[in-house]
């Protein structure tokens, strides 16, 4: 009369095979992932059929949000600080070498020189704040920092860097115009537009990278 | 949670000898599981598929007003695409400015726009610009390789493209102009300002949408326009 003593199955299950899974997908993952530098300003560029990838290195960038603010950055920390320095005589500003510290880790300017010394002693958190408002750089005729910045930088790194446009889809083409009179003064003609890709409507064209 | 080590039952039936069962070690993985998927989100998340890309771009220097010998450049090669905003397209044939009243044979010929305010509305690339710019681009292509012995053209492909934006154009219609400009594979081509002249055109003939739009009276508003500016 004993009763039929179901046997408890264990409720153990072999994981393995879903951990390699994971453990693979996250190997692709860490070494397909790019970094990007947080920028100040969100911009969503326009796309075109350009394959060439964006060089990694030795960059000038130049900002365009969709309001028309210019936003200015050099993408080698190490080229900053004399950048900013140049900058600081141009202008007749001294930074403090805590604030040239601040300088070397921030991807792009996008206040006025004048206040670029008191944004740099803020909290991150209020810089947010500050590049919500922010005119950007100035690039009217009479104080074209921009001018100025690129200039600068072009002599502190003896115009190693190339240049990149990154505008929003919707920045009126009076700013772009602005922005490219002011390179052109420099005799600086030849520039890349930051763009997504898209497919190539040709006929017989795939979208590859291999193109270049 | 703790990871349990340990035998997997089994323990009663071998008991023998007082000799130690052989555990088979058994790790609880969950906590692992969990770290793992963590981090996959993390990277999923994170990862942006789509490669940004650059087009180089080449913009003419700035003319020297003295020099009088530059410009001499057939007008028949010449297309000129006027970009407005709503991400219109006009565009007419010929140089137009240089004679002052020279804008005439083709303006308007059929401005490359389509009633479509979904289009208009819409943030992407507005479809009949493929249809419509690279169809005129190819039409203008086709016609001066055919007519270039007549001519007397040397070379293969005379076209040149002549882009001119307006004040209301935005960044992604100059995007998109030079990517078509790649399409059709132009090499010749300028990325320039609009005359005022052209604008007025334009604004006369957006006033009314092209009905009653008179070509003879846009003209002699240029031959004005452009006789005080040149």
């Amino acid at each position: 009369m004993g009763k039929i003593a179901v046997k408890r199955k264990s409720t153990f299950i072999d994981m393995t095979p879903m951990v390699d899974l994971a453990f693979l997908l996250i190997t692709f993952f860490m070494l397909t992932i790019k970094f990007v530098p947080p920028e100040s300003v969100e911009v969503s560029m326009p796309s075109s059929i350009a394959t060439t990838a964006q060089p990694p290195k030795n960059l000038m960038t130049i900002i365009i949000s969709q309001e028309g603010r210019v936003f200015f950055g050099v993408s080698n920390p190490d080229d900053r600080v004399n950048i900013l320095r140049r900058m600081g005589k141009e202008y007749g500003y001294t930074f403090t070498a805590e604030q040239e510290n601040q300088f070397r880790l921030l991807n792009d300017v996008g206040v006025d020189i004048k206040t670029l010394g008191q944004f740099l002693d803020l909290s991150p958190e209020k810089r947010k704040e500050v590049l919500k408002t922010t005119t950007g750089v100035p690039i009217d005729s009479t104080n074209n920092q921009l001018d100025k910045w690129v200039i600068q930088s072009r002599f502190a790194t003896n115009d190693g860097l190339s240049l990149v446009i990154k505008a929003d889809q919707k920045t009126p083409y009076t700013v772009i115009r602005e922005v490219v009179n002011t390179l052109k003064k420099q005799k600086l003609n030849r520039f890349n537009l930051i763009t997504m890709q898209e497919a190539d409507p040709r006929p017989g064209r795939v979208e590859t990278n291999e193109k270049k | 949670m703790a990871a349990e080590v340990g035998g997997d039952g089994g323990g009663k039936k071998k008991q023998k000898k007082g000799r130690k069962k052989r555990a088979i070690p058994r790790i609880d993985m969950t906590p692992m599981v969990d770290l793992g998927f963590l981090l996959l989100t993390f990277f999923v998340l994170t990862a942006r598929l789509s490669v940004p890309t650059v087009m180089p771009v080449v913009v003419p220097a700035d003319k020297d007003p003295n020099d009088k010998e530059q410009d001499k450049v057939s007008e028949e090669k010449i297309l000129n695409l006027i970009l407005t905003g709503k991400d219109r397209i006009y565009w007419y044939k010929g140089g137009g400015k240089k004679e002052g009243v020279e804008i005439n044979r083709t303006f308007f010929e059929g401005a490359a726009k389509k009633s479509d305010p979904a289009a208009e509305e819409s943030s992407s690339r507005p479809a009949y610009w493929g249809e419509g710019v690279r169809k005129v681009i190819f039409e203008k292509k086709q016609e001066l390789k055919k007519r270039r012995r007549e001519l007397n053209f040397t070379e293969e492909d005379p076209l040149i493209v002549l882009i001119k934006m307006t004040d209301d154009a935005v960044y992604r219609n100059m995007v998109d102009i030079l990517d078509e400009m790649n399409i059709t594979e132009q090499g010749k081509y300028m990325l320039l300002d609009a005359d005022p002249a052209e604008i007025e055109i334009i604004k006369a003939y957006e006033e009314n949408e092209g009905k009653g739009f008179s070509v003879e009276k846009s003209l002699a508003k240029i031959a004005s326009g452009a006789g005080n500016k040149k």
